[in-house]
Protein backbone atom coordinates (compact mmCIF):
# COMPACT_ATOMS: atom_id res chain seq x y z
CA UNK A 1 0.00 0.00 0.00
CA UNK A 2 2.91 1.50 1.26
CA UNK A 3 4.93 1.65 -2.64
CA UNK A 4 1.85 2.35 -3.97
CA UNK A 5 1.14 5.72 -2.46
CA UNK A 6 4.80 6.58 -2.84
CA UNK A 7 4.02 5.47 -6.37
CA UNK A 8 1.78 8.15 -6.98
CA UNK A 9 2.84 10.92 -5.16
CA UNK A 10 6.25 10.58 -6.70
CA UNK A 11 4.58 10.43 -10.35
CA UNK A 12 2.45 13.84 -9.44
CA UNK A 13 5.23 15.62 -8.50
CA UNK A 14 6.38 15.69 -12.37
CA UNK A 15 9.78 14.86 -11.72
CA UNK A 16 9.97 12.90 -15.07
CA UNK A 17 7.49 13.80 -17.91
CA UNK A 18 4.20 11.46 -17.40
CA UNK A 19 4.42 9.69 -20.30
CA UNK A 20 7.87 8.08 -18.86
CA UNK A 21 7.11 7.65 -15.16
CA UNK A 22 3.12 7.54 -14.82
CA UNK A 23 1.05 7.68 -12.32
CA UNK A 24 -0.77 4.05 -10.44
CA UNK A 25 -4.04 5.39 -11.15
CA UNK A 26 -2.65 6.59 -14.71
CA UNK A 27 -1.26 2.79 -15.17
CA UNK A 28 -4.51 1.22 -13.45
CA UNK A 29 -6.54 2.99 -15.68
CA UNK A 30 -4.48 2.03 -18.78
CA UNK A 31 -5.25 -1.80 -17.35
CA UNK A 32 -8.90 -1.09 -17.81
CA UNK A 33 -8.69 0.28 -21.33
CA UNK A 34 -6.66 -2.70 -22.03
CA UNK A 35 -9.35 -5.47 -19.92
CA UNK A 36 -11.86 -4.15 -22.05
CA UNK A 37 -10.42 -4.26 -25.52
CA UNK A 38 -9.29 -7.60 -25.08
CA UNK A 39 -5.57 -6.87 -25.62
CA UNK A 40 -4.59 -7.76 -21.88
CA UNK A 41 -6.55 -10.71 -21.57
CA UNK A 42 -5.14 -12.10 -24.63
CA UNK A 43 -1.54 -11.31 -23.88
CA UNK A 44 -1.96 -12.78 -20.19
CA UNK A 45 -3.80 -15.71 -20.91
CA UNK A 46 -1.09 -16.96 -23.59
CA UNK A 47 1.87 -16.48 -21.70
CA UNK A 48 -0.40 -18.70 -18.83
CA UNK A 49 -1.10 -21.27 -21.10
CA UNK A 50 2.93 -21.38 -21.48
CA UNK A 51 4.08 -21.61 -18.24
CA UNK A 52 1.26 -23.67 -17.10
CA UNK A 53 2.05 -26.22 -20.32
CA UNK A 54 6.00 -26.51 -19.91
CA UNK A 55 6.43 -26.14 -15.77
CA UNK A 56 4.11 -28.95 -15.45
CA UNK A 57 5.84 -31.09 -18.56
CA UNK A 58 9.12 -29.95 -16.66
CA UNK A 59 8.14 -30.41 -13.41
CA UNK A 60 6.72 -33.92 -14.09
CA UNK A 61 9.51 -35.22 -15.86
CA UNK A 62 11.53 -33.97 -13.81
CA UNK A 63 10.19 -35.74 -10.83
CA UNK A 64 9.36 -39.48 -12.42
CA UNK A 65 13.02 -39.54 -13.29
CA UNK A 66 14.30 -37.62 -9.83
CA UNK A 67 12.67 -40.88 -8.66
CA UNK A 68 13.99 -43.20 -11.06
CA UNK A 69 17.62 -41.84 -10.56
CA UNK A 70 17.00 -41.15 -6.87
CA UNK A 71 15.95 -44.70 -6.47
CA UNK A 72 18.45 -46.41 -9.15
CA UNK A 73 22.15 -45.81 -8.39
CA UNK A 74 22.80 -46.99 -11.79
CA UNK A 75 20.57 -44.82 -13.75
CA UNK A 76 22.13 -41.70 -11.84
CA UNK A 77 25.70 -42.64 -12.67
CA UNK A 78 24.61 -42.78 -16.07
CA UNK A 79 22.81 -39.60 -16.52
CA UNK A 80 24.16 -37.14 -13.42
CA UNK A 81 27.30 -36.65 -15.92
CA UNK A 82 25.26 -35.26 -18.63
CA UNK A 83 22.61 -33.54 -16.95
CA UNK A 84 25.28 -31.91 -14.75
CA UNK A 85 26.65 -30.44 -18.00
CA UNK A 86 23.29 -29.49 -19.45
CA UNK A 87 22.13 -27.95 -16.19
CA UNK A 88 24.42 -24.91 -15.29
CA UNK A 89 23.10 -23.42 -19.06
CA UNK A 90 20.52 -21.02 -18.72
CA UNK A 91 17.16 -21.79 -20.24
CA UNK A 92 17.47 -18.44 -22.19
CA UNK A 93 21.12 -19.29 -23.91
CA UNK A 94 19.23 -22.14 -25.19
CA UNK A 95 16.87 -19.62 -27.52
CA UNK A 96 19.05 -19.50 -30.84
CA UNK A 97 19.43 -23.13 -31.05
CA UNK A 98 15.63 -23.66 -30.61
CA UNK A 99 15.12 -20.85 -32.93
CA UNK A 100 16.70 -22.80 -35.41
CA UNK A 101 15.97 -26.33 -34.69
CA UNK A 102 11.98 -25.69 -33.92
CA UNK A 103 11.30 -21.96 -35.80
CA UNK A 104 9.32 -19.35 -33.99
CA UNK A 105 6.15 -21.18 -33.08
CA UNK A 106 3.67 -22.16 -29.51
CA UNK A 107 6.67 -24.84 -28.78
CA UNK A 108 9.07 -22.61 -28.02
CA UNK A 109 8.55 -20.65 -25.23
CA UNK A 110 6.74 -24.13 -23.59
CA UNK A 111 9.95 -25.46 -24.65
CA UNK A 112 11.92 -23.20 -22.90
CA UNK A 113 10.06 -22.98 -19.46
CA UNK A 114 10.71 -27.15 -20.04
CA UNK A 115 13.91 -26.46 -19.52
CA UNK A 116 14.12 -24.17 -16.61
CA UNK A 117 11.55 -26.01 -15.08
CA UNK A 118 12.70 -29.79 -15.23
CA UNK A 119 16.36 -29.29 -13.97
CA UNK A 120 15.92 -27.99 -10.52
CA UNK A 121 12.66 -30.05 -9.89
CA UNK A 122 15.07 -32.89 -11.03
CA UNK A 123 17.78 -32.77 -8.82
CA UNK A 124 15.43 -31.61 -5.65
CA UNK A 125 13.89 -34.98 -6.33
CA UNK A 126 17.13 -36.66 -6.40
CA UNK A 127 18.59 -35.37 -3.17
CA UNK A 128 15.07 -35.80 -1.68
CA UNK A 129 15.07 -39.44 -2.79
CA UNK A 130 18.37 -40.05 -1.91
CA UNK A 131 18.49 -38.49 1.88
CA UNK A 132 15.45 -40.43 3.41
CA UNK A 133 17.14 -42.31 6.04
CA UNK A 134 17.43 -46.15 5.43
CA UNK A 135 16.39 -46.76 8.62
CA UNK A 136 12.51 -45.57 7.53
CA UNK A 137 12.60 -48.29 4.36
CA UNK A 138 14.32 -50.89 6.88
CA UNK A 139 11.52 -51.03 9.12
CA UNK A 140 9.03 -50.80 6.67
CA UNK A 141 10.73 -53.98 5.37
CA UNK A 142 10.97 -55.46 8.54
CA UNK A 143 6.75 -54.85 9.25
CA UNK A 144 6.16 -56.59 5.80
CA UNK A 145 6.39 -53.97 3.19
CA UNK A 146 7.95 -55.03 -0.18
CA UNK A 147 10.57 -52.84 -1.40
CA UNK A 148 8.50 -51.81 -4.20
CA UNK A 149 5.95 -50.65 -1.23
CA UNK A 150 8.16 -49.49 1.09
CA UNK A 151 9.70 -47.02 -1.62
CA UNK A 152 5.85 -45.58 -2.25
CA UNK A 153 4.77 -45.63 1.18
CA UNK A 154 7.53 -43.84 2.80
CA UNK A 155 10.66 -42.66 0.44
CA UNK A 156 8.74 -40.69 -1.52
CA UNK A 157 6.33 -39.01 0.99
CA UNK A 158 9.53 -38.22 2.62
CA UNK A 159 11.31 -36.84 -0.70
CA UNK A 160 7.82 -34.36 -0.69
CA UNK A 161 10.01 -31.49 0.89
CA UNK A 162 12.35 -31.41 -1.07
CA UNK A 163 10.36 -32.28 -4.19
CA UNK A 164 8.37 -29.00 -3.05
CA UNK A 165 11.52 -26.85 -2.88
CA UNK A 166 12.17 -27.43 -6.49
CA UNK A 167 8.49 -26.90 -7.68
CA UNK A 168 8.51 -23.60 -5.63
CA UNK A 169 11.58 -22.19 -6.72
CA UNK A 170 10.96 -23.13 -10.31
CA UNK A 171 7.50 -21.93 -10.43
CA UNK A 172 8.53 -18.16 -10.26
CA UNK A 173 11.59 -18.94 -12.62
CA UNK A 174 9.07 -19.94 -15.75
CA UNK A 175 7.50 -16.95 -15.35
CA UNK A 176 10.50 -15.13 -15.74
CA UNK A 177 11.85 -17.18 -18.45
CA UNK A 178 8.38 -16.70 -20.49
CA UNK A 179 8.78 -13.12 -20.17
CA UNK A 180 12.35 -12.92 -21.80
CA UNK A 181 11.56 -15.55 -24.46
CA UNK A 182 8.50 -13.35 -25.34
CA UNK A 183 10.03 -10.02 -25.63
CA UNK A 184 13.05 -11.85 -27.85
CA UNK A 185 11.06 -13.93 -30.26
CA UNK A 186 7.08 -14.59 -29.38
CA UNK A 187 4.41 -12.24 -30.97
CA UNK A 188 1.78 -12.77 -28.55
CA UNK A 189 2.25 -13.04 -24.45
CA UNK A 190 3.42 -10.29 -21.41
CA UNK A 191 6.95 -10.27 -23.14
CA UNK A 192 5.62 -9.34 -26.04
CA UNK A 193 3.21 -6.98 -24.68
CA UNK A 194 6.34 -4.90 -23.27
CA UNK A 195 8.12 -4.69 -25.88
CA UNK A 196 5.31 -3.26 -28.46
CA UNK A 197 4.45 -0.91 -25.50
CA UNK A 198 8.55 0.46 -25.63
CA UNK A 199 8.44 0.99 -29.31
CA UNK A 200 5.02 2.82 -28.79
CA UNK A 201 6.56 4.95 -25.63
CA UNK A 202 3.68 3.28 -23.44
CA UNK A 203 5.35 3.31 -20.15
CA UNK A 204 1.81 3.11 -18.25
CA UNK A 205 1.52 -0.48 -20.14
CA UNK A 206 5.15 -1.76 -19.37
CA UNK A 207 4.33 -0.73 -15.54
CA UNK A 208 1.18 -2.58 -15.56
CA UNK A 209 2.80 -5.62 -17.45
CA UNK A 210 5.50 -5.28 -14.55
CA UNK A 211 3.07 -5.55 -11.72
CA UNK A 212 0.94 -8.79 -13.30
CA UNK A 213 3.80 -10.22 -13.66
CA UNK A 214 4.93 -9.80 -10.20
CA UNK A 215 1.71 -10.72 -9.49
CA UNK A 216 1.45 -13.98 -10.93
CA UNK A 217 4.76 -14.98 -10.12
CA UNK A 218 4.01 -14.34 -6.14
CA UNK A 219 0.08 -16.38 -6.75
CA UNK A 220 1.95 -19.28 -8.20
CA UNK A 221 4.34 -19.66 -5.30
CA UNK A 222 1.63 -19.19 -2.81
CA UNK A 223 -0.05 -21.50 -4.48
CA UNK A 224 2.25 -24.34 -4.52
CA UNK A 225 2.71 -23.23 -0.64
CA UNK A 226 -0.44 -23.64 0.37
CA UNK A 227 -0.44 -27.48 -2.07
CA UNK A 228 2.10 -27.99 0.06
CA UNK A 229 0.73 -27.82 3.35
CA UNK A 230 -1.78 -29.69 2.32
CA UNK A 231 0.01 -32.41 1.68
CA UNK A 232 2.94 -32.59 3.73
CA UNK A 233 0.60 -31.94 7.03
CA UNK A 234 3.11 -33.77 9.33
CA UNK A 235 5.92 -31.16 9.26
CA UNK B 1 6.71 -68.85 21.25
CA UNK B 2 9.88 -69.00 19.52
CA UNK B 3 13.04 -70.01 20.49
CA UNK B 4 16.61 -68.44 18.93
CA UNK B 5 19.13 -70.10 18.11
CA UNK B 6 22.60 -68.25 16.58
CA UNK B 7 25.03 -71.07 15.27
CA UNK B 8 28.52 -68.97 13.97
CA UNK B 9 26.78 -65.86 13.13
CA UNK B 10 29.48 -63.70 11.46
CA UNK B 11 29.22 -60.23 9.65
CA UNK B 12 32.22 -58.80 7.57
CA UNK B 13 32.22 -55.54 9.60
CA UNK B 14 32.14 -56.52 13.09
CA UNK B 15 30.44 -60.07 14.36
CA UNK B 16 32.70 -62.82 15.13
CA UNK B 17 31.52 -65.92 15.73
CA UNK B 18 28.32 -65.79 17.91
CA UNK B 19 27.11 -68.69 19.30
CA UNK B 20 23.74 -68.78 21.39
CA UNK B 21 20.54 -69.74 21.95
CA UNK B 22 17.56 -67.81 23.71
CA UNK B 23 14.82 -69.48 25.28
CA UNK B 24 11.03 -69.51 24.15
CA UNK B 25 9.69 -66.16 26.38
CA UNK B 26 12.90 -65.29 27.43
CA UNK B 27 14.06 -61.59 27.79
CA UNK B 28 17.04 -61.75 27.11
CA UNK B 29 19.43 -58.96 28.01
CA UNK B 30 22.19 -58.01 25.09
CA UNK B 31 25.14 -56.04 27.22
CA UNK B 32 27.97 -54.04 25.85
CA UNK B 33 29.93 -50.98 24.72
CA UNK B 34 29.07 -48.71 22.13
CA UNK B 35 30.44 -50.44 18.75
CA UNK B 36 30.40 -53.99 20.17
CA UNK B 37 27.98 -55.24 17.41
CA UNK B 38 24.69 -55.35 19.65
CA UNK B 39 22.75 -53.33 16.97
CA UNK B 40 24.65 -55.35 13.57
CA UNK B 41 23.59 -58.64 16.00
CA UNK B 42 19.82 -57.52 16.25
CA UNK B 43 20.03 -56.62 12.29
CA UNK B 44 21.52 -59.83 11.34
CA UNK B 45 18.51 -61.12 13.39
CA UNK B 46 16.11 -59.40 11.44
CA UNK B 47 17.72 -59.73 8.03
CA UNK B 48 18.66 -56.25 7.75
CA UNK B 49 22.33 -57.13 7.59
CA UNK B 50 24.35 -59.58 5.65
CA UNK B 51 25.80 -62.37 7.97
CA UNK B 52 27.31 -65.61 7.30
CA UNK B 53 26.23 -68.49 9.89
CA UNK B 54 22.87 -69.68 10.29
CA UNK B 55 20.13 -68.35 12.34
CA UNK B 56 17.14 -70.64 13.37
CA UNK B 57 13.71 -70.17 14.96
CA UNK B 58 12.23 -73.10 17.11
CA UNK B 59 14.93 -75.33 15.07
CA UNK B 60 13.82 -73.91 11.59
CA UNK B 61 16.62 -72.25 9.46
CA UNK B 62 15.80 -68.50 8.73
CA UNK B 63 19.00 -67.90 6.75
CA UNK B 64 16.88 -67.37 3.00
CA UNK B 65 13.89 -65.78 4.50
CA UNK B 66 13.53 -62.26 3.10
CA UNK B 67 12.84 -59.98 5.87
CA UNK B 68 9.25 -59.01 5.58
CA UNK B 69 8.91 -63.38 6.13
CA UNK B 70 11.08 -63.55 9.70
CA UNK B 71 7.86 -62.06 11.47
CA UNK B 72 10.15 -59.91 13.33
CA UNK B 73 9.39 -57.13 15.41
CA UNK B 74 12.55 -54.90 15.87
CA UNK B 75 12.52 -51.50 17.77
CA UNK B 76 15.62 -49.56 16.52
CA UNK B 77 17.44 -46.85 19.31
CA UNK B 78 15.28 -43.88 17.84
CA UNK B 79 12.50 -45.26 17.40
CA UNK B 80 11.92 -44.28 13.41
CA UNK B 81 8.50 -43.81 13.24
CA UNK B 82 7.37 -42.43 9.73
CA UNK B 83 7.06 -38.73 10.62
CA UNK B 84 4.45 -38.83 7.58
CA UNK B 85 1.99 -40.89 9.60
CA UNK B 86 -0.39 -40.47 12.68
CA UNK B 87 -0.07 -43.26 15.57
CA UNK B 88 -2.68 -45.20 14.48
CA UNK B 89 -1.06 -45.27 10.97
CA UNK B 90 2.47 -46.15 12.69
CA UNK B 91 1.00 -49.10 14.46
CA UNK B 92 -1.22 -50.24 11.51
CA UNK B 93 1.08 -49.67 8.95
CA UNK B 94 2.42 -53.72 9.37
CA UNK B 95 -1.02 -54.97 9.51
CA UNK B 96 -1.68 -52.90 5.90
CA UNK B 97 1.56 -54.03 4.47
CA UNK B 98 0.14 -57.81 5.24
CA UNK B 99 -2.76 -56.98 3.99
CA UNK B 100 -5.02 -58.32 6.49
CA UNK B 101 -8.53 -57.87 6.42
CA UNK B 102 -9.20 -53.96 7.58
CA UNK B 103 -11.72 -55.18 10.25
CA UNK B 104 -8.54 -57.01 11.74
CA UNK B 105 -6.46 -53.95 11.16
CA UNK B 106 -9.12 -51.89 13.50
CA UNK B 107 -9.04 -54.47 16.33
CA UNK B 108 -5.58 -54.70 16.96
CA UNK B 109 -4.73 -51.21 16.05
CA UNK B 110 -7.60 -50.53 18.94
CA UNK B 111 -6.33 -53.15 21.19
CA UNK B 112 -2.68 -51.86 21.22
CA UNK B 113 -3.64 -48.32 21.40
CA UNK B 114 -5.35 -49.12 24.70
CA UNK B 115 -2.66 -51.52 25.95
CA UNK B 116 0.24 -49.14 25.39
CA UNK B 117 -2.55 -45.84 26.64
CA UNK B 118 -2.07 -44.32 23.23
CA UNK B 119 -5.69 -43.49 22.68
CA UNK B 120 -5.56 -40.08 23.11
CA UNK B 121 -2.78 -39.59 20.80
CA UNK B 122 -3.82 -41.81 17.81
CA UNK B 123 -4.58 -39.28 15.65
CA UNK B 124 -1.07 -37.26 16.41
CA UNK B 125 1.88 -37.15 14.18
CA UNK B 126 5.47 -38.22 16.09
CA UNK B 127 6.55 -34.78 15.99
CA UNK B 128 3.74 -34.00 18.50
CA UNK B 129 5.05 -37.30 20.52
CA UNK B 130 7.65 -36.77 23.73
CA UNK B 131 10.29 -39.82 23.62
CA UNK B 132 8.29 -41.83 25.92
CA UNK B 133 5.42 -41.91 23.53
CA UNK B 134 7.04 -42.01 20.60
CA UNK B 135 9.08 -45.30 22.40
CA UNK B 136 5.38 -46.67 23.25
CA UNK B 137 4.15 -46.17 19.50
CA UNK B 138 7.47 -47.71 18.37
CA UNK B 139 6.79 -50.73 20.19
CA UNK B 140 3.43 -51.27 19.85
CA UNK B 141 4.07 -50.91 15.90
CA UNK B 142 6.24 -53.92 16.10
CA UNK B 143 4.22 -56.06 18.61
CA UNK B 144 0.88 -55.24 16.09
CA UNK B 145 2.21 -57.68 13.47
CA UNK B 146 2.20 -60.38 16.10
CA UNK B 147 6.45 -60.98 15.61
CA UNK B 148 7.69 -64.55 16.41
CA UNK B 149 10.51 -62.42 18.31
CA UNK B 150 11.22 -59.01 19.82
CA UNK B 151 14.16 -57.20 19.37
CA UNK B 152 14.45 -53.62 21.04
CA UNK B 153 17.84 -51.34 20.21
CA UNK B 154 18.58 -49.63 23.36
CA UNK B 155 14.68 -48.89 24.05
CA UNK B 156 15.76 -46.77 27.22
CA UNK B 157 18.31 -44.79 25.95
CA UNK B 158 16.73 -41.87 24.59
CA UNK B 159 14.25 -41.31 27.72
CA UNK B 160 15.19 -39.61 30.51
CA UNK B 161 16.16 -41.70 33.57
CA UNK B 162 13.12 -40.78 35.65
CA UNK B 163 10.64 -42.17 33.23
CA UNK B 164 13.01 -45.14 32.05
CA UNK B 165 13.12 -45.85 35.48
CA UNK B 166 9.15 -46.51 35.77
CA UNK B 167 8.94 -47.55 32.07
CA UNK B 168 11.29 -50.74 32.35
CA UNK B 169 9.23 -52.59 34.44
CA UNK B 170 6.09 -51.76 32.80
CA UNK B 171 7.60 -52.30 29.67
CA UNK B 172 8.65 -56.31 30.50
CA UNK B 173 5.33 -57.17 32.08
CA UNK B 174 3.58 -56.18 28.70
CA UNK B 175 6.18 -57.61 26.64
CA UNK B 176 6.70 -61.37 28.77
CA UNK B 177 3.39 -61.36 30.79
CA UNK B 178 1.05 -60.12 28.57
CA UNK B 179 2.44 -61.13 25.19
CA UNK B 180 5.31 -63.73 25.57
CA UNK B 181 7.20 -63.01 23.02
CA UNK B 182 10.82 -64.41 23.59
CA UNK B 183 12.70 -60.66 22.69
CA UNK B 184 16.81 -59.68 22.97
CA UNK B 185 16.78 -56.55 24.97
CA UNK B 186 20.14 -54.54 23.99
CA UNK B 187 21.38 -52.44 26.19
CA UNK B 188 25.15 -50.55 28.05
CA UNK B 189 23.53 -50.28 31.16
CA UNK B 190 24.04 -52.79 33.49
CA UNK B 191 21.22 -51.43 35.84
CA UNK B 192 18.48 -52.41 33.76
CA UNK B 193 20.03 -55.96 33.51
CA UNK B 194 19.88 -55.89 37.01
CA UNK B 195 15.96 -55.10 37.29
CA UNK B 196 15.22 -56.86 34.27
CA UNK B 197 17.12 -59.89 32.41
CA UNK B 198 16.45 -63.59 33.00
CA UNK B 199 20.22 -63.98 31.33
CA UNK B 200 22.68 -61.59 30.00
CA UNK B 201 25.27 -61.94 27.39
CA UNK B 202 28.55 -59.69 27.27
CA UNK B 203 29.23 -58.62 23.92
CA UNK B 204 32.79 -57.53 23.03
CA UNK B 205 34.34 -56.08 19.81
CA UNK B 206 32.24 -58.52 18.11
CA UNK B 207 32.72 -61.57 20.55
CA UNK B 208 30.39 -63.27 22.64
CA UNK B 209 32.77 -63.14 25.49
CA UNK B 210 30.19 -64.86 28.17
CA UNK B 211 26.52 -65.69 28.82
CA UNK B 212 24.54 -66.46 32.18
CA UNK B 213 22.64 -65.10 34.69
CA UNK B 214 24.46 -61.55 35.87
CA UNK B 215 25.24 -63.01 39.64
CA UNK B 216 26.86 -65.95 38.07
CA UNK B 217 29.04 -63.49 35.37
CA UNK B 218 30.10 -60.55 38.49
CA UNK B 219 30.90 -63.46 40.43
CA UNK B 220 33.48 -65.10 38.04
CA UNK B 221 34.11 -62.67 34.73
CA UNK B 222 35.37 -64.72 32.02
CA UNK B 223 37.38 -61.66 30.52
CA UNK B 224 39.32 -58.24 31.36
CA UNK B 225 36.49 -56.94 29.02
CA UNK B 226 33.82 -58.01 31.37
CA UNK B 227 35.70 -56.96 34.15
CA UNK B 228 35.87 -53.51 32.68
CA UNK B 229 32.40 -53.34 31.43
CA UNK B 230 30.55 -54.37 34.92
CA UNK B 231 32.60 -52.26 36.94
CA UNK B 232 34.40 -55.03 38.74
CA UNK B 233 37.23 -53.99 40.04
CA UNK B 234 36.36 -54.19 43.10
CA UNK B 235 35.02 -57.50 43.59
CA UNK B 236 36.37 -59.64 47.49
CA UNK B 237 35.35 -63.00 48.67
CA UNK B 238 33.90 -62.03 52.44
CA UNK B 239 32.71 -62.86 55.44
CA UNK B 240 29.95 -62.01 57.86
CA UNK B 241 31.19 -60.29 61.00
CA UNK B 242 26.98 -59.79 61.99
CA UNK B 243 23.66 -59.43 60.34
CA UNK B 244 21.34 -56.73 62.09
CA UNK B 245 17.85 -57.15 60.25
CA UNK B 246 18.45 -55.50 56.76
CA UNK B 247 22.18 -55.23 57.30
CA UNK B 248 24.98 -56.91 57.58
CA UNK B 249 28.82 -56.30 58.81
CA UNK B 250 31.30 -57.85 56.23
CA UNK B 251 35.00 -57.93 56.73
CA UNK B 252 37.72 -58.23 54.21
CA UNK B 253 41.11 -58.08 53.83
CA UNK B 254 40.90 -56.10 56.70
CA UNK B 255 38.46 -53.87 56.02
CA UNK B 256 35.20 -53.99 57.72
CA UNK B 257 31.97 -52.88 55.98
CA UNK B 258 28.07 -52.02 56.41
CA UNK B 259 25.53 -53.48 53.36
CA UNK B 260 22.50 -54.08 53.21
CA UNK B 261 21.41 -57.55 53.81
CA UNK B 262 18.12 -59.65 52.72
CA UNK B 263 19.03 -62.94 53.52
CA UNK B 264 20.65 -65.92 52.10
CA UNK B 265 24.91 -66.82 51.80
CA UNK B 266 27.03 -64.36 51.44
CA UNK B 267 30.61 -64.94 49.75
CA UNK B 268 31.71 -61.89 47.61
CA UNK B 269 31.48 -57.99 47.72
CA UNK B 270 31.19 -56.13 44.80
CA UNK B 271 31.97 -52.17 45.04
CA UNK B 272 31.49 -50.00 41.84
CA UNK B 273 34.47 -48.17 41.50
CA UNK B 274 32.05 -44.97 41.40
CA UNK B 275 30.53 -45.60 44.26
CA UNK B 276 33.91 -44.98 46.40
CA UNK B 277 34.13 -41.06 47.18
CA UNK B 278 37.28 -39.50 47.97
CA UNK B 279 38.51 -36.74 50.02
CA UNK B 280 41.54 -35.19 52.14
CA UNK B 281 39.45 -35.05 55.42
CA UNK B 282 37.88 -37.75 57.19
CA UNK B 283 34.19 -37.33 57.50
CA UNK B 284 33.52 -39.79 60.36
CA UNK B 285 30.36 -41.84 58.68
CA UNK B 286 30.40 -45.23 58.59
CA UNK B 287 32.40 -47.15 55.66
CA UNK B 288 34.69 -44.31 56.04
CA UNK B 289 38.61 -45.64 56.03
CA UNK B 290 42.08 -43.91 55.17
CA UNK B 291 44.35 -45.22 53.12
CA UNK B 292 47.39 -44.32 50.59
CA UNK B 293 46.96 -43.17 47.08
CA UNK B 294 49.41 -45.68 44.77
CA UNK B 295 48.33 -45.16 41.62
CA UNK B 296 47.11 -42.78 38.77
CA UNK B 297 45.56 -44.02 35.54
CA UNK B 298 44.09 -41.34 33.20
CA UNK B 299 40.98 -42.05 31.31
CA UNK B 300 39.03 -40.38 28.72
CA UNK B 301 37.03 -38.39 31.05
CA UNK B 302 37.71 -40.02 34.32
CA UNK B 303 40.33 -40.71 36.72
CA UNK B 304 41.17 -44.00 37.74
CA UNK B 305 42.56 -44.40 40.79
CA UNK B 306 44.21 -47.46 43.14
CA UNK B 307 44.43 -46.64 46.72
CA UNK B 308 45.81 -49.10 48.98
CA UNK B 309 43.32 -49.77 52.20
CA UNK B 310 44.98 -52.09 54.79
CA UNK B 311 45.79 -55.37 53.39
CA UNK B 312 43.31 -54.40 49.65
CA UNK B 313 43.83 -51.99 46.86
CA UNK B 314 40.65 -50.31 45.76
CA UNK B 315 40.09 -48.83 42.38
CA UNK B 316 38.28 -45.59 42.69
CA UNK B 317 36.84 -43.44 39.50
CA UNK B 318 36.59 -39.55 39.41
CA UNK B 319 35.48 -37.28 36.83
CA UNK B 320 38.69 -35.23 35.34
CA UNK B 321 37.22 -32.19 37.43
CA UNK B 322 36.93 -33.33 40.55
CA UNK B 323 40.08 -35.45 40.82
CA UNK B 324 41.61 -31.45 39.49
CA UNK B 325 39.73 -30.20 42.76
CA UNK B 326 41.57 -32.52 44.90
CA UNK B 327 44.97 -32.12 43.94
CA UNK B 328 46.18 -34.94 45.15
CA UNK B 329 49.88 -36.39 44.77
CA UNK B 330 51.26 -40.22 45.28
CA UNK B 331 51.92 -41.34 48.16
CA UNK B 332 49.32 -39.28 49.68
CA UNK B 333 47.31 -40.24 52.71
CA UNK B 334 43.60 -40.17 51.84
CA UNK B 335 40.52 -41.27 53.39
CA UNK B 336 37.33 -43.13 51.07
CA UNK B 337 33.85 -43.50 51.83
CA UNK B 338 31.56 -45.82 50.53
CA UNK B 339 27.83 -45.20 51.08
CA UNK B 340 25.87 -48.78 52.55
CA UNK B 341 23.90 -49.09 49.69
CA UNK B 342 26.49 -49.04 47.24
CA UNK B 343 28.11 -52.18 48.80
CA UNK B 344 26.45 -55.38 47.29
CA UNK B 345 26.98 -58.39 48.55
CA UNK B 346 27.26 -61.69 46.10
CA UNK B 347 26.20 -64.99 47.24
Amino acid sequence: MLLLLSWEILARLNILPEYLFPSFTKTLFSGYILIRNGTLWVNVLASFIRVITGFLIGSITGIVLGVIMGYKDAVYRALHPIFSLLMPIPALGWLPLLILWIGINEALPILLVFICSFFPVLYNTVSGIRSVDKGYVEIARSLGASPRKAFFDVVIPLALNNIFTGLRLEAGMAWRTIVAAEMIAIPVGIGALMITSQYLIRVDIIMLCLVILALMTLTSEKLLMLIEDKIIKWR
Amino acid sequence: MTEIKLENVSNKYILKKVNLTIFSKELFMLLGPSGAGKTTLLKAIAGLVDYEGRIFFDGESIDNLPLEERMVGYVPQEFTLFPHMTVEDNIAYGLKARKLPSSTILNKVEQLLDVFGLRNLRKRYPKDLSGGEKQRVAIARALAIQPRVLLLDEPLSNLDPETSKYIREWLKSIIIRRFGITTIWVTHDIREVEELGDRVGILYNGVLEQVGRLREIISSPRTDNIVELLGLHNIFECGVIETDGPFAEIEFQGIRLLAPYDGGKIEKVLIHPQDIVISRETTKTVNTFSGVLEEVDEKIGYVRLKIRVGEAILVSELPLDVYGLLNLRLGEKVFINIRPRAVKLIS
